[in-house]
């Protein structure tokens, strides 16, 4: 009777101990959530940076934009093809009515409203205040929830471990990743991007990278006069990537 | 009123018992080994790739989490619902719940690109996302479900067990909720970005949760040679068959909206005509023998009666559940997105075409390691702790059945 008296206290014991530890658990989280994510340092809210996409000059098979965005920011080939992690792409659009090709690079389109932000637990997915969307590489968990919610399929996965990784542009094994509109040239004062760069190098000029917010600017004085349309427009996202042509 | 019920430990000492634990194991070592090789490697040793993004053991994992959902039914029928019958069967209901969350939880945490950083994903929040609300609908679960079994085990708390039940009820209708809303709440995909993804997670909840329950009921009586009535088989056997009903509603509610909207057409002959293997899947095994066969087994006044048949039924609606989230979460990405609309696509990003995926065999480990952890707990805690009745014979479950029995002897099980 005594042996069984006490074996019941000791499952009390147990049942509240884990209660306790489960209960702890959930209420943890809690406590931290006083820290605010500290993100976007130095950004300009008065900015939002975007590219204006003319898909009338940009060449079919020409792969300049690619090419130098994946160089400039180490992104490889590892030959697999399935799980190569592709910033930018160039598509090719075929009308079903008429048969009409072109082609055009699609890349983040840096959403003002962006879903990939929106759906990220950890807050790893985050917009800059000047309209630059980004993944920080010390919070993203790998959940890749983010990649399911893009309308664009802008982002990839990074399936292996990597080496010769540039230092402006942080990459591991096991975080999403996708085309940060070479933000680290943005920061350094150069205004440009790396396909911006190698588009009008190759003389096709078919891209214009800008502060949409500065009606001086370029890219706002094209928008305005020529007009321009959005991916997925419908979604009511206002990617600050425009395109003309399509 | 129902005769007391008397619970005791499981003996933990046959060899059988010792068999299983000795096979859960060795599961669960298959997936931790599964995991250490992503770890190491990357998740390109998996089917997974930029295209397809969840695979098997998402499959695996929303399985677990929307069955312990479903399997605290029982505890609920009891608590809330208060039907005595199943007031024995309320603990196990409770533990499965429990046991199947963290079985599926552990999938998810290990199929993370970055398992370690764990902590960041309970120190960082983000409440427009709703996986961060999952992270607390799934550990508040636990911790409500754990109260309301601790409610329930020690006899000077069993007057608040009604609340710890209503509470624990409400949380797994939302829980469910917010599992559905996981896809729900995908505006780019066609598949997904539907409010009726919910409720029809919660039917499934129900559905499968039943289905796993009953075959747990059937293989832990069977195995502690307790006497299990028909009484109680033939009460869930029935539920089984109007959820299974339920989940059909809902899969057709959700397909006739879609065929109506011309933009979805294309997504929805994918699945139900030229989709290959989930035009397969969807017809052949989530309906046919997911749905329709288990309905015709489970409600068929003759093979009705018979244990096998209802165990058969219960996993046919498991394998239809299978199915169904296969063709939910993987086909729902391999239909490739309509960037723009009217035009073909092509590109080396795999724009425009089907995405291939391919199962692979450290994504299997995984699941079943999951799978097996959940119900090595289950085992183990039955060991321990006094979950299971001794008896669930037909006098137990109902005193006046004997006198029933005597009059009616030949009562079809079905209706």
């Amino acid at each position: 009777m005594s042996t069984e008296n006490s074996a019941n206290v000791s499952r009390r014991q147990f049942i509240t101990g884990a209660a306790t530890a489960v209960a702890g658990l959930t209420v943890a989280p809690g406590v931290f959530l006083l820290k605010t994510a500290g993100a976007a340092n130095g950004a300009d809210p008065a900015t939002r940076w975007g590219l204006l996409i003319d898909t009338s000059k940009c060449a079919d098979g020409c792969t300049a934009c690619v090419r130098a965005c994946h160089e400039e920011n180490g992104v490889r080939s590892l030959g697999r093809p399935k799980t190569d992690a592709q910033w930018i792409r160039k598509v090719t659009l075929t009308e079903r009515e008429t048969g009409h090709q072109h082609s055009l690079p699609v890349m983040c389109q840096h959403c003002e409203n962006p879903p990939c932000v929106d759906v990220c637990p950890t807050k790893a997915s985050f917009i800059r205040p000047d309209g630059i969307v980004l993944v920080n590489k010390h919070t993203c968990i790998g959940c890749r929830y983010c990649m399911m919610a893009c309308p664009y399929k802008a982002r990839s996965f990074i399936h292996e471990p990597l080496t010769d990784q540039k230092p402006h542009s942080p990459r591991g094994k096991g975080t999403v990743e996708s085309c940060t509109l070479c933000v680290h040239k943005v920061d350094r004062g150069e205004g440009t991007t790396a396909c911006v760069e190698a588009c009008n190098k190759d003389g096709h000029r078919a891209m214009v990278f800008g502060d949409l917010n500065d009606p001086s600017s370029e890219i706002s004085r094209r928008l305005k006069q020529e007009g321009s349309s959005a991916i997925r427009a419908d979604l009511r996202l206002n990617p600050a990537v425009r395109y003309q042509g399509i | 009123m129902t005769a007391k019920t008397h619970f005791r430990e499981i003996e933990g000492r046959s060899p059988g018992f010792l068999a299983l634990l000795a096979g859960l194991l060795v599961l669960v070592g298959l997936g931790l080994l599964a995991a250490v090789l992503k770890g190491t490697h990357g998740h390109y040793i998996t089917g997974m790739n930029n295209q397809v993004v969840w695979g098997l053991p998402h499959i695996f994992a929303i399985f677990l989490v929307v069955a312990a959902s479903g399997a605290l039914n029982a505890a609920s029928f009891s608590s809330v619902f208060g039907r005595v019958a199943y007031k024995p069967l309320a603990r196990l209901s409770g533990l499965l719940a429990m046991t199947l969350l963290i079985g599926g939880l552990v999938i998810l945490v290990l199929d993370l690109g970055r398992p370690d950083r764990l902590v960041v994903a309970m120190t960082h929040y983000n409440f427009k996302s709703i996986f961060a609300w999952n992270i607390f609908l799934y550990t508040g679960f636990l911790a409500v479900v754990a109260v309301y079994l601790w409610f329930m085990m020690e006899r000077r708390m069993n007057g608040y067990v009604p609340v710890a039940g209503y509470v624990a009820f409400l949380w797994r209708l939302i829980l469910t909720t917010g599992t559905g809303s996981i896809f729900g709440f995908l505006v780019a995909r066609e598949a997904y970005d539907a409010a009726i993804l919910a409720p029809m997670f919660i039917a499934m909840s129900f559905s499968l949760g039943m289905a796993v329950f009953i075959l747990v009921v059937m293989a832990t009586f069977a195995g502690t040679e307790r006497p299990l009535g028909d009484l109680i088989l033939r009460r869930m056997k029935n539920l089984l068959g109007i959820f299974v009903a339920g989940v059909l509603y809902f899969v057709l509610a959700y397909h006739l909206t879609n065929l109506y909207a011309t933009r979805l057409h294309g997504i929805e002959a994918f699945v139900l005509l030229n989709g290959g293997i989930y035009t397969f899947l969807f017809w052949f095994v989530q309906i046919g023998l997911g749905s329709i066969l288990p309905l015709v087994l489970l409600f068929h006044p003759v093979w009705s009666q018979a244990r096998r048949v209802i165990a058969a039924a219960a996993g046919l609606v498991i394998a239809g559940g299978l199915a169904q989230l296969y063709v939910i979460v993987i086909g729902g990405q391999a239909y490739p997105l309509d960037l723009f609309p009217g035009y073909d696509m092509s590109s080396s990003f795999f724009d425009g075409v089907v995405a291939s995926y391919t199962p692979s065999l450290p994504e299997l480990m995984l699941g079943l390691g999951g799978t097996a952890f959940a119900f090595l707990l289950l085992a183990v805690v039955m060991k321990f702790l006094r979950v299971l009745p001794t008896s669930l014979a037909d006098d137990k479950v109902d005193p006046h059945v004997s006198s029933k029995a005597s009059t009616a002897q030949s009562a079809p099980a079905g209706a």
